[in-house]
């Protein structure tokens, strides 16, 4: 016995050898386990952290997963899109153009607009009337929208300032604030503008979306309502609702300080006074003083025939 | 100083109309039963929306805005007799200074609730104030009609503070509590020299003012038309054109109150056949005027036919109103100044029979004003349906425009049932002068 506790242990070659293998592992996992935690961190940086600017103008760098969003109250998108909606879009002078020559009275330019504000049929923002300016004269076809007036009659009289002009040249109608006078529906004298005698069509459907002064959607019961020139697409750089939906090629629409147009059908970009130049651009009724934004190139060499259908309409103002 | 028995006399005839009695309570019953029904009405308007009139989106404007018109304009006879006639030194009317006072505000505080009727959202009402544009011409109506109320209650108020003693001191079957509101009102009134001087001073200091204030809120009313460029709409002459127009509806309301207060409260002796027949020929010389510029409206567009006017001449002289038209200037004015002009016919009842008519005659006038305009834009009404096209008014909508009429009468009747419509302590004064 004694000579067992007089000789020490000494580990074997295979115990040796046993220990260096559990090391070696040991080393090797911990290894890859803190490569891979580096790795992870690296990672992280890149797609997990996320920039914020504070209100102190301070960029910071947090982790995603430290934010909370903060959902904006239904009064504070409104607050939001009603300062938009008055602020318009800076540096811009909207016009149209519309080439009487071109229109058929496909009417997809009402329809597009009645889908997009959410109208009866009968309310027309933009409305395709049958003319004839004298006896001999040949009939038209002229769709009409809001003239867009530089000096518009209808905002001046509205006691509310419900109805205003914006910088970009649209006039619109806060329907959160009109109290329903209808003094802008008497004054203008292109009849551009419509009431919402009875409760709205999508009424129910809209019930929960916050308003947007550049739709006027939802529409409501007992205010004005009126062409936007299509506010809210001229935002997103698209161009109106009725513009786009022409397939006649009638309509052009742009920007009068980059004094370019384009054909909503076409595509194609004009010069916008050129455009007018060449074709004889003209604005309705100028004698009001009203200033239109919309302007007019004469139905000149139609490439089609007035329908017989519609002539007593369009001769009716000829004959008292 | 006057005779004691005639100044008790007419003390006793004059506060004998301050009761309640049977037929009174009739009468109330009935405005009261009306005016339910129709607020019903409005309530109807209220849940639907406008839809329930005849109202679309070419003619917007229809029997209420005439209603305003027509309200607004009654009301400017308050300034017309008490204070133009008085002012002048026509004795003859200071015994219907009161009753056109009553007239006028009546009219005018209900005018502020007409156009609120009218509103697709009334509810928003105080947006006037809070977001109020003062380039707005209705923004010009609210401040010059409130203007107006204010300065009508003052000036019915201010020379009643001497009858409103008598009353406390004479009315003694009153319960306490009505009596002591007489006296509270009275403001220790005691008939002395200086109280006398102040309330003539301040009398005739209100009367001057009231002229251009009441000549604003017709002008105004006028402009809400006259400052759009609409055919018919657009003219120069409408401010005169309206104000004119509002003393031959005013002269109209004055008689025909004139005749029911004498018959109803026994005044045959203090309103005589001599105020009718003065009246008569008031009536006659505003109806001429007004014959004169609707004269130049009609003629100098009618004359040029411009194209656009020409729809509108038409339908008036010969198209869809031409019956309404003609009516209205033949029935409502050029006949009653003809028959206005035969002292036979400035008798009591038929003054009151011709008031009627030229009444009704000024009513569809402010309708022919502002409807058939509105038929004929500038472009063509088309693709809508044909109710878009003519106005017709409905069942609910008339309802509605009745209720103000209402109103009116229960605010007469109620005035005229706590104060004396002829003014005792002027009528005394009076007595006294011819001694």
């Amino acid at each position: 016995m004694s000579e067992k506790e007089e000789k020490p242990r000494r580990k074997t070659r295979r115990e040796f050898l046993q220990d260096l293998g559990i090391v070696g592992i040991g080393t090797l996992i911990g290894g890859s386990a803190i490569f891979a935690g580096v790795n992870y961190d690296k990672k992280k940086k890149t797609a997990d952290r996320i920039r914020v600017l504070t209100a102190e103008n301070e960029l910071l760098e947090i982790e995603k997963s430290d934010t909370t969003k903060v959902t904006k109250s239904k009064l504070q998108n409104l607050t939001y899109l009603q300062k938009e909606g008055r602020d318009g879009i800076a540096g811009r002078r909207w016009v149209m153009v519309i080439d009487l020559s071109k229109c058929r009275n496909a009417r997809k330019c009402m329809a597009a607009c009645n889908s997009a504000h959410h109208l009866r049929t009968e309310q027309h923002h933009i409305n395709v009337l049958k003319m004839q300016d004298a006896k001999d004269t040949p009939a038209y076809y002229m769709p009409k929208p809001c003239q867009h007036c530089d000096n518009p009659p209808c905002v001046a009289v509205c006691p509310v300032d419900a109805t205003f002009k914006r910088p970009d040249g649209i006039v619109l109608i806060d329907n959160e604030r009109c109290i329903g006078c209808r003094f802008c529906v008497a004054a203008c004298p292109y009849s551009a503008r419509i009431f919402n005698w009875a409760e709205p069509i999508n009424s129910l459907d809209d019930k929960d979306l916050t308003y947007n002064v550049e739709l006027n959607v939802p529409q409501r019961k007992g205010t004005v309502s009126k062409c936007l020139f299509s506010a809210d697409r001229l935002r997103e750089g698209k161009l109106p609702y009725c513009v786009s939906a022409c397939p006649n090629g009638v309509y052009y629409f742009g920007d009068e300080n980059e004094d370019a147009v384009t054909n909503g059908t076409t595509k194609e970009t004009v010069r916008f006074k050129k455009l007018l130049e060449d074709n004889g651009g003209y604005t309705l009724m100028p004698e009001l003083g009203t200033h239109p934004r919309v302007y007019y190139l004469p139905p000149k060499g139609k490439e089609y025939p007035f329908q017989d259908i519609d002539k007593p309409e369009a001769a009716e103002r000829m004959e008292s | 100083m006057a005779d004691q028995s005639k100044v008790d006399k007419i003390i006793s005839d004059l506060l004998w109309s301050i009761r309640l009695n049977k037929s009174f309570m009739l009468w109330f019953g009935f405005l009261g039963i009306s005016l339910i029904v129709c607020l019903g009405a409005y309530g109807l308007q209220l849940k639907n929306g406008l839809i329930v009139t005849g109202l679309r989106d070419y003619v917007s404007w229809g029997m209420y805005i005439s209603n305003f018109v027509f309200f607004v304009a009654t009301s400017l006879i308050g300034m017309l007799i008490s204070a133009v006639l008085g002012l002048s030194g026509q004795k003859w009317a200071a015994p219907l200074a009161r009753i056109a006072e009553i007239i006028a505000l009546a009219f005018a505080a209900v005018a502020g609730l007409v156009i609120v009727m009218d509103m697709g959202r009334p509810e928003r009402l105080l947006n006037v104030l809070i977001h109020g544009r003062i380039q707005s011409p209705i923004l010009w109506d609210v401040t010059v009609v409130t203007v107006y109320v204010l300065i009508s209650t003052l000036f019915l108020y201010i020379p009643l503070i001497p009858d409103l003693k008598i009353c406390y001191d004479r009315l003694d079957k009153l319960p306490p509590f009505a009596r002591n509101i007489y006296k509270l009102l009275s403001l220790n009134w005691n008939g002395s020299h200086a109280q006398e001087k102040i309330i003539k001073k301040s009398t005739r200091v209100i009367a001057i003012f009231i002229i251009p204030v009441a000549l604003a809120i017709h002008t105004v009313t006028s402009w809400l038309f006259a400052n759009t460029s609409r055919v018919g709409w657009d003219s120069t002459i409408f401010g005169p054109y309206f104000v004119t127009g509002a003393f031959v509806a005013g002269c109209a309301a004055v008689i025909i109150a004139m005749y029911f207060y004498r018959k109803n409260y026994k005044l045959s002796d203090y309103i005589t056949d001599f105020h009718f027949d003065q009246m008569g020929k008031l009536l006659v010389l505003v109806s001429l005027v007004y014959l004169y510029f609707t004269l130049n409206e009609y003629m100098v567009s009618g004359y040029k036919m411009k194209e656009s006017e020409a729809f509108l001449i038409h339908d008036l002289f010969t198209g869809n109103h031409a019956f309404l038209f003609w009516s209205v200037q033949f029935f409502g004015l050029v006949l009653p100044i003809i028959l206005l002009l035969f002292k036979k016919m400035r008798k009591p009842l038929p003054m009151l029979v011709i008031a009627l008519f030229v009444l009704l005659g000024a009513w569809f006038k402010r309708y022919i004003i502002v409807v058939p305009t509105q038929e004929h834009p500038y472009l063509p009404i088309q693709n809508v349906p044909l109710d878009f096209k003519i106005y017709t008014p409905t069942v609910v909508e008339t309802l509605i425009t009745i209720a103000p009429f209402i109103l009116v009468l229960i605010i007469i009747t109620v005035l005229s049932k706590v104060i004396p419509i002829i003014p005792i302590h002027e009528t005394i004064e009076q007595l006294d002068e011819n001694k």
